[in-house]
């Protein structure tokens, strides 16, 4: 099998680009976009130790956050679009209605 | 899995990860992140993870992100023209995750790292063995899931529709008669 | 190992090469049927050298459709519209090719056949989850619709691209309902598997095909995998008198042919895979691996070789009745509309499918089938 190590750094860079496009792009869906990228970098990072370890249970707990990431981007889309319905912007810079 | 391939299918997961955060058209982030979750599936499917392998590329890349390109249309997002954010920003983002993969590649994935490896028993990551833990071990968690899924059904449902515009009833004009 | 690899990739280009095929065939049994139905004669002006009109014999149109339509086709000037995304645009044909081109890999077309002491199985690929792999490339096949219309700079491009996408997502989920029913019903995700859980008879002379053990989810079967492949009835992403051509309005020369092509190796995949699961496979009614046990008790042994090379032709021959059936429909429906399609999909198959699903539930567990 190929060394753990490997995935896992494959995990942390793919984790790390996400975090990155949050703090980066200002666009909302390419933030919502990034956050779908660290789930799936959690996601093999899972995957990797539970094959390792001989268990189910990784796999079982990659199906749900496959489960809950579905659940989560349908309202967050949702919530998206109102906002752009009232806001007419996706920038998210331009979005400063609860600032002080 | 023959490493050449793992290290060719690593490459390509940055490579679409860097697309997704890099590129200016919405759709084209779209189709990195498509590119992304296609290899991250065939990874999983590597480590012998074969039904989450396709359930990813059933759910993530067949139906999220499907989503995504309905949002992206209803909301008729074009091009990103011109410079996005402020320069402090994007060296402070690109810093502070250059920063936090050297973190955890220390605590996470140092070189001696040793996971006690063992023998994966028969039939593992198969859909009867999936299914077994899923209906036993985890049986609470798979309702709660389920009315989840309701909720955000209900909940995507109600924030992502048009209110019925109140069209107001026109006075009837009262015509006077002009006495002729 | 080598002589697997190797047989392995000579069924994966046989597969892919067949289904290329079929869909050729396909193209002039459409000019030729339809002409035959609506009562009129079809393509039949390009000859070679008229050779045929002056021996006398009527030309079958064969060349108008086999040779010089494809010529016709890859020779058209290749443009792209302005004002559209370049890169989308030229990706878009072969994103929508890809997936139908790589199910035909996992369709068993025979049972295991011995080549000098080697026993190869007739697919080119045993997957042990089949069955979820086709559910993975069926959903990919919208990406390629979906960016057709978007990236043509087209309103009516988009417009069927639109509709495309939302007709195509919504009977993906009747089609897997009545994917899983089979699966419930034979308890493998193994193709190989499930066709050879079809093998036997029933009362002495009924073949235990999966039609008639689950006849509820062939008819969904059917009528999804049309709206998916959106074939007529369900051509509105197309429709040719109201979007001039739906989504692939802006494509012409090779990428329009690819298009062609796309519609009608799915086609092809939608005929195999109703008889992967419902008629059979390759098995032939009565034959077991030694020869005919025919009902009434009568034996006719048959050489192996002979029996796998007549299940490879059963299995051509129940998929050229499909796709026949399927063009059929094609040329005797009308349309429908928008709304109705949408209907008939969430409120119609779906609960229908859901239903299904508990039935089979049901007798499995009743008839002692799950440990």
């Amino acid at each position: 099998m190929i060394p753990l190590t490997y995935m896992m750094s494959l995990s942390a860079i793919i984790f790390a680009i996400g975090v990155a496009g949050v703090i980066i792009r200002r666009n909302i869906l390419v933030m919502f976009m990034s956050i779908e990228l660290m789930l799936n970098a959690v996601n093999l990072a899972f995957i990797a130790i539970g094959s390792r370890l001989g268990s189910m249970d990784g796999q079982v707990i990659v199906f749900f956050v496959m489960t809950v990431a579905a659940a989560e981007s349908a309202v967050g889309l949702g919530i998206i679009i109102s906002t752009f319905r009232n806001r007419e912007t996706v920038h998210a810079d331009e979005l400063t209605l609860m600032r002080w | 899995m023959p490493p050449f391939l793992y290290i060719f299918l690593g490459a390509l997961a940055i490579v679409s990860a860097l697309g997704v955060i890099v590129q200016r058209n919405p759709i084209h982030s779209l189709l990195s992140l498509i590119s992304t979750l296609l290899t991250i599936a065939i990874l999983f499917i590597g480590e012998n993870a074969v039904v989450v392998g396709f359930l990813q590329i059933i759910v993530y890349a067949g139906a999220i992100m499907i989503l995504f390109l309905f949002v992206i249309w209803l909301l008729n997002l074009q091009v990103e023209s011109g410079p996005t954010g402020h320069l402090a920003l994007k060296a402070f983002g690109s810093l502070g995750a250059a920063l936090l993969v050297t973190e955890l590649f220390f605590l996470l994935a140092p070189p001696h790292l040793q996971v006690k490896f063992t023998q994966e028993p028969a039939g593992y990551g198969s859909l009867a063995s999936l299914a077994g833990k899923l209906f036993t071990d985890y049986l609470v968690a798979f309702e709660v899931t389920s009315l989840l899924l309701l909720a955000a059904v209900v909940g995507s449902i109600a924030l992502a529709r048009r209110l019925p515009v109140v069209v107001e009833e026109p006075q009837p004009r009262v015509v006077e008669k002009i006495a002729s | 190992m080598t002589i697997e690899l190797i047989a392995g990739a000579i069924k994966a280009i046989l597969m892919i090469v067949l289904g290329l095929n079929l869909a050729l065939f396909l193209l002039y049994f459409e000019r030729k049927g339809s002409a035959l139905i609506q009562d009129r004669i079809g393509s039949n002006r390009v000859t070679i050298t008229g050779l045929g009109q002056r021996m006398g014999m009527p030309n079958l149109g064969i060349i108008n459709t086999t040779i010089a339509d494809p010529v016709k086709m890859f020779t058209k000037e290749d443009f792209v519209p302005e004002g559209a995304d370049k890169f989308l645009h030229t990706l878009a044909p072969f994103l929508a090719l890809f997936p139908v081109m790589i199910t035909f890999v996992v369709i068993p077309f025979g049972d295991t056949i011995s080549i000098s002491g080697h026993r190869i199985g007739l697919e080119a690929a045993n997957l042990n989850a089949g069955a979820l792999y086709l559910l993975a490339t069926i959903g990919l096949g919208v990406y390629g619709v979906a960016l057709a219309g978007w990236s043509s700079n087209n309103r009516w491009a988009l417009l069927g691209g639109i509709r495309a996408t939302a007709q195509m997502i919504s009977y993906e989920l009747a089609m897997g309902l009545a994917i899983v029913s089979v699966i419930m019903t034979f308890g493998t995700l193994n193709l190989q598997e499930i066709v050879r859980g079809q093998g036997g008879v029933w009362f002495g002379f009924l073949p235990r095909w999966g039609i008639f053990v689950q006849p509820l989810a062939f008819i969904l079967l059917l009528v999804a995998g049309a709206a998916e492949s959106k074939r007529i009835p369900f051509d509105l992403p197309e429709s040719d008198s109201e979007l001039i051509q739906g989504y692939f309005t802006e494509y012409s020369g090779g990428k329009q042919a690819v298009f062609m092509l796309t519609d009608f190796a799915e086609q092809a995949l939608l005929a195999m895979l109703l008889t992967t699961f419902f008629l059979g496979g390759w098995q032939v009614p009565w034959l077991m691996r030694d020869g005919f046990h025919l009902p009434g008790g009568a034996f006719l042994a048959v050489p192996a070789l002979a029996v796998s090379i007549l299940g490879i032709i059963a299995f051509l021959a129940k998929v050229v009745a499909l796709c026949t059936f399927l063009g059929l429909v094609r040329w005797t429906l009308p349309r429908f509309r928008y709304d109705q399609l949408m209907r008939l999909g969430w409120k119609g198959l779906v609960p229908l499918g859901l239903l299904n699903v508990l039935l089979t539930a049901f007798v499995v567990v009743a008839t002692g089938r799950v440990q």
